[in-house]
């Protein structure tokens, strides 16, 4: 069996249509991830220890199962203690909670590296610490785990493939269903692995260039 | 509940979870290993060269696992490179885990503020003990939480293993849920073990965390 482009040319609007989806619940997943990690990072280290034990648990639990089951309990469970959610929304928060228990870890990281004298620094200055956090911490931690938060956001790309398993036609999904109908997985897939090469490349590029910007001098 | 059944299939689950653990720790240290000589090569080098860096950690990381262990596995005999699954499994994983470390220890290259790096070379310090003595133990602090992450997703990620017959903890799970038609308790099983697998990364990545930041306790204290 030799390699046919037709099979892609065919099939390429599917695929592109497909990919719309991947994109709104990656975005919306890393819109979620990111946000929700901020705090969570907050409360993990916050002074208060019932907030860092809550984010401790938190993070304990989204990291250590699996995205599949957590779709499954937003998906099938909620429902049962009357939050009835449509499929897509599971599917976004599912991703991004999961994704912000890993943002979280990141930045706590990153702050880490972040001089403690800064911080006393703002303290003496009577800096509130919302103004901290927003004009000192935030910024800096965000550069310092860009590399690092743009491979948590591709792999958010890459896991919104799950989002399958509760009925959403995403890009893996419809690769899935062509092969089905063409018999031609190598095609397929390599046209699907395409597409999302597109779109984590834009990603990265984006975190490169966010990290140019956040760069101090 | 028919937990009787493990003592049938129990051997073998233990074995897949040694399979599994296998490949995620001869992939991780390897990952680690590439991915920091890959920093290091980015950091130290001509720009031609890290292009071509820069293309590989594009090319790894933006397309899906499966596929790159597909093309490992059933294109590699086509250019000469026949593997067992196991040995598949394992390069598959240091291909794919090696870019997203290199961008772990590139964040935590950057972190380190030029000055002390120039002050470093002022008084004399070779590169090699720059590296060993000025740049490392700082990073580590930045990068021990990203890096924990990242090789908790790597454990998880040893399941795709199963789609090219490696016998790990999933194939051998399904294997016995096919033969019994019990799917509960195997995958029950399972998703201890991954848990196990994960609570210990996390604890062992909180230690090395606490060890690393050390210096920062004692000048704050």
């Amino acid at each position: 069996m030799d390699f046919s482009f037709k099979v892609i040319l065919h099939n390429l609007p599917f695929l592109l249509a497909a990919a719309k989806w991947t994109l709104l619940i990656s975005v919306a997943g890393m819109a979620i991830s990111i946000f929700l990690g901020i705090f969570i990072c907050a409360a993990r280290i916050s002074r208060a220890a019932w907030l860092r034990r809550a984010a401790a648990v938190y993070i304990s639990f989204f990291r250590g199962v699996p995205l599949l089951v957590q779709l499954l309990v937003f998906f099938y469970m909620l429902p049962h203690v009357g939050i009835d959610l449509p499929a897509m929304a599971a599917a976004i928060l599912a991703v991004g909670m999961c994704s912000a228990a890993y943002t979280a870890e990141i930045l706590r990281g990153a702050l880490q590296a972040i001089p403690a004298g800064q911080t006393e620094a703002a303290d003496a200055l009577g800096m509130s610490p919302v103004w901290l956090w927003r004009r000192i911490l935030v910024p800096q931690a965000l550069r310092l785990g860009m590399p690092s938060l743009v491979n948590e956001l591709i792999l958010l790309v890459k896991v919104s493939s799950l989002a399958s398993v509760v009925g959403i036609g995403e890009l893996t999904r419809v690769a899935q269903n062509i092969t089905g109908q063409t018999y031609r997985p190598l095609e397929v897939y390599i046209a699907a692995a395409a597409i999302y090469f597109l779109i984590n490349l834009v990603i990265s590029q984006l975190g490169r260039v966010a990290e140019r910007r956040l760069q101090l001098n | 509940m028919e937990f009787e059944l493990f003592h049938r299939y129990g051997p073998a689950l233990l074995r897949g979870f040694g399979v599994t653990i296998l490949c995620w720790v001869a992939g991780s240290i390897g990952g680690i290993v590439l991915g920091f000589a890959i920093a290091c090569l980015y950091r130290w080098s001509w720009r031609p060269v890290r292009w071509l860096l820069q293309a590989y950690v594009e090319l790894i990381r933006g397309t899906p696992f499966m596929i790159q262990l597909f093309i490992l596995y059933y294109g590699g005999p086509y250019v000469g490179l026949v593997l067992s699954p196991v040995q598949a499994g394992i390069l598959s994983f240091v291909i794919y885990g090696s870019p997203y470390f290199s961008e772990i220890f590139r964040s935590g290259f950057g972190s380190i503020p030029e000055g002390q790096i120039e002050a470093a070379r002022c008084v004399g310090l070779g590169e090699a003990a720059i590296l060993r003595r000025i740049v490392l133990p700082q990073m580590l602090v930045l990068i021990t939480a990203p890096l924990t992450n990242f090789i908790i997703i790597l454990s998880k990620e040893t399941a795709i293993l199963s789609v090219v017959t490696v016998p790990e903890l999933l194939y051998e799970t399904q294997t016995m849920a096919a033969e019994t038609f019990t799917y509960v308790e195997p995958f029950l099983v399972l998703s201890l073990c991954y848990w196990l697998l994960v609570v210990l990364t996390s604890w062992l990545g909180q230690k090395v965390e606490h060890r690393v930041t050390r210096h920062l306790r004692r000048a704050n204290a």
